[in-house]
């Protein structure tokens, strides 16, 4: 009977192997050209801003085909990264996001640590709270805060519309909920033994989180710092409510404010602008794109 | 003996004990709270009260000197520009969201087909649109649509189409704004669909194959039920984001033409900010509140659900 | 070095109560096993001793000071854990040294301390290493090197071994019982391994419901078990328990198993039982190797039953034999030339002179 069984399925196995590398070769070919065909809608946006970059503005208005430079030139770069208005953009958004980021990951780090850490009363809920905060939108607080501010200015004189620096207490609200969020996720990974092993050690729990959890859950820190840079370095909404003079704006909106002049549109240097912006979180994601996504989905398969 | 011993050292132990226990709990919860204090201020001073102040500020005139109740309400809702932007809020998040997660769910199996060790790049390629600020790129899809020199009827023209008024016609701004988001937001639902489906063990798509499943019942008996909760939760999180969206639409049509792409946060920076009626504004915007506490409720359960689990 | 003192130590989780009131001497240079299953409360004592619990009611001392409300970090102890513990970012020297680096000691005075306990542990060669980069075994050694640079009063190890495979199991064993021989520090080790609770130990504590069982030395807790629950946790294979009652047959006391089976006691025990019921429900308790095949000259005390075999496992030097008496298994072990069977008959010998007799309803050993 064995036999029987053998003579059977051994013709049959191999046809059915044949079949299955042959739908996997085909899989594969579609695969291929779909996938291509996707890479170029994503990256025709980003392509064409880089054509349009090098082109002077004759090239542009005189509509010769969209996609081939004929006479490339840089004089776009030049004319941006020699203004000052420019780099003035360029700076207050560096300092705006470096300073956000410094501020998110001083919140949010300590914050996690005593959610995942140190269980007290209230800890659960003020986690999933902290959680649900990052659920509330830009758009749905600016309002509020904008007359908030106005209020401020009023009642104590110190003028905060109209100053990039507000932006560095408006933006945490965006990168606190979801760091503190992740970081929780990544503290709570690792081992209980691992801290009991550092008490017995001899180390205080402010040794235990600098000395044994910020290292451990570097990868998580790093994520949590790139999420906190490209959110404010992004952001649109809040720069273009509560800033208007044009030394305090941030690079976003100082592009769309500034080159754009009524119906005037200088298409070259508004694209090179929009890719010198575009770059920063372009160049991070290119080297640490494993971290940036790990945070990326830190969100929904942790905690 | 033992009965001496215990006598001697019961009182001393009673209190030892519990003044230890109330030390150690106040110093632990002390340096909790001190550690979490930060936190609790930002959220509380910068989200939950300006988000409770919105709702005071709905009830005032304009000129912020009034208690009006519902006024601005009832105003709103005998505006035609007011309902305008409730379907078209609805028709973009919707229509986004839904295309966002069926190309995203594609393109994560196309990449997942792929040999691992070439997924890395196609990954890192169709990420792009999600790295690159949305100021920004919007900025270039405005170009790629300029009613005069849009690259795209220039490619178009070749095959006898156009020219299309991208921007200009009211279908096919909403048509626009939808597709730009779209190009956005996809990669976002690719990147969790394919971290889902990294997680799916091979075993079950060969259990599979063994009992006879061909390619459309390992997805629909193996793949989605493995990946429901990640569906679920990645397409309500873009339902917030993209009915709360304002930076493409602002961009890109600015609410035109004659209204007919304002959402609500669009809207609400229109009549809040540039009309300076900062009541009416904070009104549009709370309308956005409904549907996020109906995300947020599914999310939280989720949550809680594979919290019981773990 | 110190001795550790535990006096009716409680732990309360909300109601449950995981120990309940844990006696417990443990002299300065010795190794105390804490052995029993899980959710017995050995690790909860454990933890208490290391401070990583607090205790809910009692006392415990290291070196004669009440440490229970002394930190972990203050009671100068060291504690090796079943998943090692070992901090994943740092070396296995910087391993070894965090806890000197802590207390600020001299770097001079670190590097001799951690350059002995690699050289002691043999793994000199390892110190640069992060532990992703070692094996099992060589983790465990870490982790032990990183208890003994702290020279500590106590040591402390929490199922240490469990995490190894079997061969390796063996091989630690060896190793920790080599260590303490050499460093004396007095150690508090808790297992489930009853092998390595009887391998290790100077006195094993068998702890049952967050109670201790028995107290004693390795062949104490083997051959005068206190309860049913010592009697089959130690040995391997377990201890048979045969439901018996005691008869007087022709003026001598006799253990009668089954309508059958009735064995006369040897003169000591008769003595020893003279005074039990004779309707009182027992339990014979036979170690497998008190179960035999017959020889022709039997010894004193040493009486021969036949019976049928159920299963046999040959172990090579010994086979295991199972058969089925008033509804208990019971195993023995025979020489592997006696002609055991699965299926067949064979004429078996116990002796009675390391025989226990058992309360069925109290457990208690007679």
């Amino acid at each position: 009977m064995s036999t029987l069984t053998v003579d059977k399925a051994g013709p049959t196995r191999k046809v059915k192997y044949g079949s299955m590398s042959r739908d996997r070769a085909w899989a594969l070919r579609w695969s291929y050209f779909f996938l291509i065909l996707f890479a170029i809608f994503s990256l025709v946006p980003p392509l064409y801003m880089l054509i349009t970059s090098l082109k002077s503005s004759a090239e542009i208005s005189a509509a010769t085909n969209p996609w081939w430079v004929f006479h490339p030139t840089l004089s776009n770069y030049i004319e941006l990264l020699t203004s000052n208005q420019f780099l003035r953009f360029f700076w207050n958004s560096a300092m705006v996001a470096i300073i956000v980021v410094t501020i998110t990951m001083l919140i949010s780090v300590p914050a996690a640590f005593a959610l995942a850490r140190m269980k007290f009363w209230g800890s659960a809920t003020l986690a999933t709270g902290v959680f649900l905060t990052y659920l509330i939108p830009d758009s749905l607080l600016f309002i509020p805060l904008f007359k908030m501010l106005v209020m401020v200015g009023d009642w104590t004189g110190i003028q905060l519309i109209n100053r990039w620096y507000v932006l560095l207490f408006i933006y945490p609200t965006l990168t606190v909920p979801f760091c503190t969020w992740i970081m929780i996720g990544y503290f709570a990974s690792i081992p209980k033994e691992l801290d009991e092993a550092a008490i017995i050690d001899g180390a205080s729990w402010f040794q235990t989180l600098t000395r044994i959890f910020i290292p451990v859950a570097l990868p998580g820190i790093i994520a949590a710092t790139i999420f906190a840079f490209t959110v404010s370095w992004a952001q649109f909404l809040y720069p273009l409510v509560f800033t208007t003079s044009t030394d305090q704006l941030v690079l976003p909106v100082g592009i769309i404010t500034t080159l754009i002049k009524g119906d005037v549109f200088n298409w070259g240097q508004i694209m090179t602008g929009a890719l010198l912006g575009a770059a920063p979180p372009l160049i991070i994601y290119a080297f640490l794109m494993d971290y940036y996504i790990a945070g990326l989905t830190a969100g929904a398969t942790k905690g | 003996m033992v009965d001496v011993a215990f006598q001697r050292t019961a009182p001393a132990k009673a209190t030892s004990a519990r003044t230890s226990l109330h030390r150690a709990l106040k110093r632990k919860s002390t340096m909790a709270f001190f550690l979490t204090l930060p936190l609790i201020l930002l959220v509380a001073g910068l989200v939950i009260y300006p988000a409770f102040y919105a709702i005071h500020l709905a009830t005032l005139n304009k000129a912020m000197t009034k208690f009006v109740g519902l006024g601005n309400f009832e105003f709103l809702f005998k505006r035609d520009t007011f309902w305008l932007v409730v379907k078209q809020s609805c028709i973009f998040a919707i229509t986004a969201v839904i295309f966002k997660a069926l190309i995203g769910f594609i393109v994560a199996h196309f990449v997942h087909n792929v040999p691992a060790n070439k997924q890395r790049r196609w990954r890192g390629m169709l990420l792009v649109p999600w790295v690159i600020p949305p100021a920004m790129s919007t900025l270039a899809w405005l170009w790629l649509f300029d009613p005069s020199y849009s690259a795209f009827n220039y490619t178009l023209s070749f095959f006898g189409i156009g020219p299309i008024p991208w921007t200009g016609d009211a279908a096919w701004a909403r048509f626009s704004v939808i597709l730009v988001n779209v190009w956005y937001g996809a990669p976002f639902f690719m990147i969790m669909y394919l971290a889902a489906l990294k997680s799916v063990p091979e075993q079950l798509y060969e259990a599979a194959a063994i009992d006879g499943a061909n390619w459309w019942q390992r997805i629909w008996y193996v793949t989605l039920p493995m990946m429901r909760n990640i569906i679920a939760i990645t397409t309500l999180f873009s339902l917030i984001v993209t009915f709360a969206n304002f930076d493409i639409v602002r961009i890109l049509t600015a609410g035109g033409p004659l209204d007919r792409t304002h959402i609500f946060a669009t809207w609400a920076f229109r009549v809040g900010i540039e009309g300076s009626d900062i009541p009416l504004g904070a009104s549009v915007s709370l309308f956005m509140a409904p549907i996020l506490a109906i995300a947020a409720i599914f999310i939280l359960r989720d949550i809680s659900k594979r919290g019981n689990e773990a | 070095m110190a001795d550790v003192t535990l006096r009716k130590v409680v732990k309360r989780y909300d109601e449950v109560e995981a120990v309940r009131g844990i006696d417990l001497d443990i002299a300065d240079h010795e190794f105390v096993v804490l052995v029993g299953p899980s959710g017995c409360g050995k690790s909860t004592t454990l933890r208490m001793i290391a401070g990583l619990e607090d205790i809910s009611d009692g006392d415990i001392m290291i070196g004669g000071d009440v440490v229970n409300d002394v930190p972990p970090k203050d009671r100068d102890i060291a504690m090796v854990f079943q998943n090692y513990a070992l901090y994943p970012h740092m070396t296995v020297a910087e391993n070894m040294s965090f806890g000197l680096r802590l207390k600020r000691y001299p770097k001079a005075e670190i590097k001799s301390r951690v350059d002995e306990a690699a050289r002691m542990l043999d793994i000199v060669e390892l110190v640069d290493r992060k532990p992703k980069q070692l094996s099992g075994g060589q983790r465990q050694r870490v982790a032990m090197g990183r208890a003994i640079v702290r020279n500590p009063k106590v040591f402390l190890f929490d199922e240490p071994l469990s995490n190894l495979d079997a061969k390796l199991r063996v091989q630690m064993r060896i190793e920790i019982k080599k260590v303490h021989q050499k460093v004396r520090t007095t150690t508090v080790y808790v297992t489930h391994d009853q092998v390595e609770a009887m391998t290790l130990a100077d006195r094993v504590v068998v702890m049952n419901h967050g109670r201790i069982e028995q107290i004693g030395t390795p062949n104490e807790l083997y051959h005068k078990p206190a309860t049913k629950f010592v009697a089959s946790f130690i040995g391997s294979p377990a201890m048979n328990f045969i439901p018996c009652r005691l008869e007087e047959l022709a003026g001598k006391l006799h253990v009668r198993l089954t309508d059958r089976i009735a064995f006369p006691l040897p003169p000591a025990r008769a003595a020893r039982y003279q005074r039990i019921p004779r309707d009182d429900k027992l339990l014979l308790g036979l170690r497998p190797e008190h179960i035999a095949e017959a020889r022709p000259h039997p010894a004193p005390g040493v009486e021969t039953f036949d019976t049928v075999l159920d299963v046999t496992e040959p172990m090579g030097m010994e086979t295991l034999i199972y058969f089925t008496l008033e509804g208990a298994q019971v195993c023995g072990r025979v020489n592997p030339n006696a002609g055991a069977q699965d299926g067949a008959p064979l004429r078996l010998a116990v002796d009675l002179n390391n025989m226990h007799l058992l309360n069925e309803v109290t457990g208690v050993v007679l």
